[in-house]
């Protein structure tokens, strides 16, 4: 694997504080070579904005199991094309229902991945997203 | 590729005076990964404008450093200056991956408009301070930031170089159990003009307080007469609720006010300068001699040779370096 | 002994190691989820130095191995306790009313996660969160709408509710109170087990000093006012969600345990006066046998901290009482039918391992929250596990198998080395200062995750067994989007119709008193009945106590 050279901001959104799988992907990309920015709990999409902005990542992985998504990823997304960073690759990963998958792509999350993914599975299509 | 800093993007040097944050990010990115490119940029940089008062905070892992810089930071913004913050953590050696967490501790800060926060990786710079982190002081300077911080974990000469770069280091140290101070252990005492004695609301505060007392005046008694020197003081903070920062805060403005008066015989910014040429020069070495060679029929020939013992490291050692000399003519 | 024992290693060589060479194993070890090697066979050998009377007794007897009452299942059974709560009081309180008509006698109350926060519904972090995964309370005026109509000496309520508790018991107390019910006939519990979040739950607000005052604040007023009230719920549960193993969950939750009264004692309660009131709540998780194991190992290691390390004299303050949920993170998001069978074994461990209480999840939990049907069906199935299957008629029906006794022992061994590590790291307050605890606990789940990415940890329907085309599960509840809008327009309300000055005052006198150190649940109960806010009270404790952050692993 060779996730040299990509950086990545761990982010979660909302008020739940359910944090094994964000840390456990987490560290699964740092193993992959990736460098891998995690902000902590409680985050506001400003705050995940600013980070990407300044950390200049190249991925963004939001986990959120409140159920709070359809709330909180428009204004995520809204706020990175107004920074400018619409080119970064967004994934989701948490509690989120097969029914919501359609209207997060359309506002441009490239992948939701449901709980119980392979690690593996993630940074290879991380790696395949980048290299294209 | 996406990677936005391969783009064909360039990023001149007005822009970057121009202080706009996503200018400066990617220039940072190409800092750290495409350092040839990016010697013309910080050519302009350097010489146009001048480096920011650099803060430097160190000590071991958890000591609540990041909480700290956040606080920190916070006065510094209130008086009306624009703050950046380089946060360090360890590159992994096996993964080359890192795990970057110290934003966490400084949600307060992370949206102020005055404050910029980049979180940098060692990327395998053991023994020396990864020459990017320079470069990355030269862009946030020429960017409008006045004042900077640099957090890195004091456990190993790494940090300890933080020194070598810093107007004012800060060494964080905790009230502990046992006898041993970590700080000490990591050989950090010499390092810090000003010792942060935070979580001072543990009950072993005080008799941490006379330990590092005592160490430090073992380390004062040699050297030069009283009265130019700095003596290093110990301020105590609990960082989570904010206590003592006002007067950690004035000692640093006490050390900078301190520097600036004493003109350049304390830290002469000679010496940064000339850490910085070496590690450049270092990394220059190595990318360019160094590296090729590992790679070259002629190194893995002296290695079988070696294996054969035919010769042995300390003769190719030198036959090497003669090389090297005539390509350095 | 020696002859069996001889005749086991006979056994062993000529007929087992044989079979096994010939027709090799389906797996190169067989462990339990927390990496305890099993045996192919378990004999009397494996329990020979097991003292029947002191390491297991009658149930109702010290140290409880077979369970805390005398009669179990067979007077009463366990008690069927759903977690619930969803949007508004006004219709959290319909459902209640609904199922206390069916016949129920416990609720469960669900906060939202801003109300578990600390925060009101109108501040800016609420957004989106507001009624969604339970109950928005800002106020009484919302405590007040969610028990409306309902005699509160007449249920038992359970609140899971923990930095804020302290709060939330107030507002209960100053609705019971209106309705005309004396404090002392409340029955229930609150959560209040603070520890947990820093490790697993992430609901915390103040650093673990000043949340460890506000417990035992809350002990002190339980012990005082309510006599029938469980003042805390020490909760292994969320720690196993967050990864841990069964010997970590035990270990932490036993230590945490630990830590509470030992910052009781230290504010000079006395041991039998507030520990007959701690209750627990564990995680059934899928391996069975460890589970069962896990639950007569907790309540033998409970009896003995409490008599021997803690000198307790009353009975009842040996008794670890335990409520138990079957595991969220066992639940797949694949194939999400497959998880009522799941949610059935769980629950099959939960009562062989002698629980109080049980909550059973909905099969579509992993996907958002769970409908009337899947709830029915989680309930059904504690039903059917209690009616038909005989399980509850014979108390302890595992007590005695050489596995189960062996594995107990096993248990309880290894959480002791754990409770011995953290002694030494100055309790668990200090442990979990010092990272230790979420460390071990994130090495653990990566470790898993890694199992199951490898297919060394089978998981059906994940990475066996899988289909390539997945049936869509269309019917998700949804939270009405008005809800917070409505919400928080009526916390404006009373905010216009309080009287202010009154909540000026009452805010003061918190901050002088949490400056002061005294017990906050007295001038909470004054300012809840004056409609203070729950964010403004937890603000003002906010700028005293300050906030706790996580640190990364
Ligand atoms: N009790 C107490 N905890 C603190 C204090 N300062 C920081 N912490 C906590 O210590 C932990 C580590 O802090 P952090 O800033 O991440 O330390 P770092 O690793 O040195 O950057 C966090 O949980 C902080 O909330 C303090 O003064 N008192
Ligand atoms: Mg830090």
């Amino acid at each position: 694997m060779t996730g040299k050279n990509i950086k990545v901001l761990i982010a979660k959104p909302g008020l739940d504080g359910h944090d094994r799988g964000a840390k456990v992907i987490a560290r699964g990309l740092k193993e992959a070579g990736m460098e891998v920015v995690y902000t902590g709990l409680r985050q506001t999409p400003a705050q995940i904005v600013r980070a990407a902005l300044q950390e200049d990542v190249d991925v963004i992985g939001l986990s959120i199991l409140s159920g709070a998504h359809q709330e909180l990823f428009p204004v995520i997304m809204d706020e990175l094309e107004e920074a400018g960073l619409e080119d970064i690759l967004v994934l989701a990963g948490g509690t989120i229902p097969d029914s919501d998958h359609q209207e997060l792509k359309e506002i441009g999350i490239k992948e939701i991945f449901k709980p119980g993914t392979p690690i593996k599975e993630i940074v290879e299509f991380i790696e395949k997203e980048l290299a294209e | 590729m996406r990677k936005s800093w391969q783009n064909k993007m360039k990023i001149t040097a007005e822009q970057v005076f121009a202080g706009e944050e996503k200018v400066i990010a990617r220039a940072i990115s190409l800092i750290e990964n495409e350092r040839q490119q990016v010697f013309p940029l910080l050519k302009e940089l350097y010489s146009r404008s001048e480096l920011a008062y650099l803060l430097g905070v160190t000590g071991p892992p958890g000591s609540g450093k990041s909480t700290l810089v956040a606080k920190i930071v916070s006065g510094w913004v209130r008086e009306g200056n624009k703050v950046a913050v380089i946060a360090i953590d360890p590159t992994s050696e096996f993964s080359g991956g890192a795990l970057l967490g110290d934003r966490i501790r400084m949600d307060d800060i992370s949206t102020n408009k005055d404050v910029f926060i980049r979180s940098m990786a060692t990327r395998g710079y053991l023994g020396g301070l990864n020459p990017a982190i320079f470069d990355t002081v030269v862009v946030l300077s020429a960017a409008g930031y006045k004042k900077i911080v640099i957090e890195t974990v004091g456990v190993g000469q790494n940090e300890i170089d933080i020194v070598s770069l810093a107007d004012t280091t800060l060494v964080v140290t905790v009230p502990e159990a046992g006898d041993e101070v970590q700080a000490f252990k990591a050989g950090l005492m010499e390092a810090g003009d000003i010792f942060v004695l935070n979580k001072a609301d543990h009950p072993e505060v005080n008799k941490m307080e006379l330990v590092l007392k005592q160490m430090l005046r073992l380390g004062n008694t040699a050297g030069e007469q009283a009265e130019n020197r700095w003596e290093v003081p110990i301020v105590k903070t609990i960082a989570t609720t904010e206590k003592g920062i006002a007067e950690l805060n004035k000692t640093i403005a006490e050390h900078q006010e301190f520097l600036t008066e004493k003109g350049e015989n304390q830290k002469a910014p000679g010496k940064i300068i000339s850490n910085h040429l070496i590690h450049l020069l270092e990394e220059s070495l190595k990318r360019k001699y160094l590296d090729p060679l590992k790679e070259s029929p002629a190194f893995a020939k002296l290695l079988q040779e070696i294996a054969a013992k035919k010769t042995d490291p300390y003769s190719a050692m030198e036959e090497l370096m003669a090389n090297f000399k005539e390509r350095l003519g | 002994m020696d002859e069996l024992r001889d005749y086991y290693q006979e056994w062993l060589e000529e007929e087992l190691k044989p079979t096994v060479d010939n027709f090799g194993s389906r797996k190169k070890e067989f462990k339990t989820a927390s990496d305890i090697e099993l045996e192919a066979l378990y004999t009397p050998l494996d329990i020979d130095d097991l003292d029947y009377l002191s390491e297991l007794n009658f149930p109702g007897q010290y140290p409880y191995t077979r369970g805390v009452y005398a009669t179990m299942y067979r007077s009463r059974l366990w008690t069927m306790r759903q977690y619930a709560g969803f949007g508004t009081a006004k219709e959290t309180n319909q459902r209640y009313r609904y199922l206390l008509e069916q016949g129920q006698t416990g609720l469960s109350v669900a906060f939202d996660l801003p109300t578990q926060i600390g925060y009101d519904s109108d501040q800016p972090l609420a957004r989106g969160e507001v009624g969604r995964v339970g109950v928005a309370i800002d106020t009484l005026k919302d405590m007040e709408t969610l028990f409306d109509k309902i005699p509160l000496d007449k249920v038992s309520t359970s609140m899971t509710i923990n930095a804020p508790a302290a709060v939330l018991l107030a507002m209960y107390v100053a609705v019971a109170e209106k309705q005309g019910v004396d404090r002392s006939k409340l029955a229930g519990t609150v959560q209040n087990d603070i520890l947990k979040e820093y490790i697993a739950r992430g609901t915390y607000i103040f650093p673990p000093e000043p949340s460890l005052k506000l417990v035992t604040d809350i002990f002190e007023f339980c012990s005082q006012e309510l006599p029938r009230w469980n003042s805390i719920s020490i909760s292994g549960y969320h720690i196993r969600e967050a990864g841990s193993d069964a010997i970590q969950e035990l270990a932490f939750t036993l230590g945490n345990g630990i830590e509470y009264v030992e910052s009781a004692l230290e504010r000079g309660l006395n041991i039998d006066d507030f520990a007959p009131r701690l209750s627990f709540f564990f995680n059934a998780q899928m391996n069975f046998f460890e589970e069962i194991a896990k639950f007569r190992a907790a309540r033998r290691l409970w009896a003995e901290i409490m008599r021997e390390r803690f000198g307790a004299k009353k009975d009842k303050s040996c008794m670890l009482r335990f409520h138990t949920q079957t595991a969220g993170a066992a639940l797949t998001a694949q194939q999400p039918e497959n998880n009522i069978i799941r949610v059935a074994y769980q629950a099959l461990a939960a009562a062989l391992g002698g629980t109080q209480s049980l909550h059973t999840n909905s099969f579509d939990e992993a996907l958002g929250l769970p409908t009337e049907k899947s709830v029915k069906i989680a309930l059904r199935t504690q039903q059917i596990l209690a009616e038909e299957t005989g399980v509850a008629d014979v108390i302890d029906p595992l007590g005695g198998s050489y596995l189960i006794e062996s594995m107990t022992d096993t248990l309880v061994e290894e959480a002791r080395d754990y409770l011995e590590e953290i002694d030494k790291l100055g309790g668990m307050a200090e442990a979990i200062e010092a990272g230790f605890v979420q460390r071990e606990i994130q090495e653990t789940a990566y470790e898993m995750q890694k199992d199951i990415d490898n297919q060394e940890q089978i998981v059906v329907g994940v990475n066996k067994y899988q289909e390539e085309e997945e049936e869509e599960i269309e019917d998700i509840l949804k939270v009405d989007p008005e809800l917070e809008q409505s919400q928080k327009e009526s916390l404006q309300r009373v905010r216009v119709n309080r009287d202010a000055t009154k909540v000026e005052k009452h805010l003061t006198k918190l901050r002088e008193a949490a400056e002061k150190e005294e017990n906050l649940m007295y001038p909470i109960l004054a300012a809840v009945k004056d409609y203070v806010s729950i964010g403004e009270i937890c603000g003002v404790l906010r700028d005293i106590f300050g906030e706790y952050e996580a640190r990364h692993f």
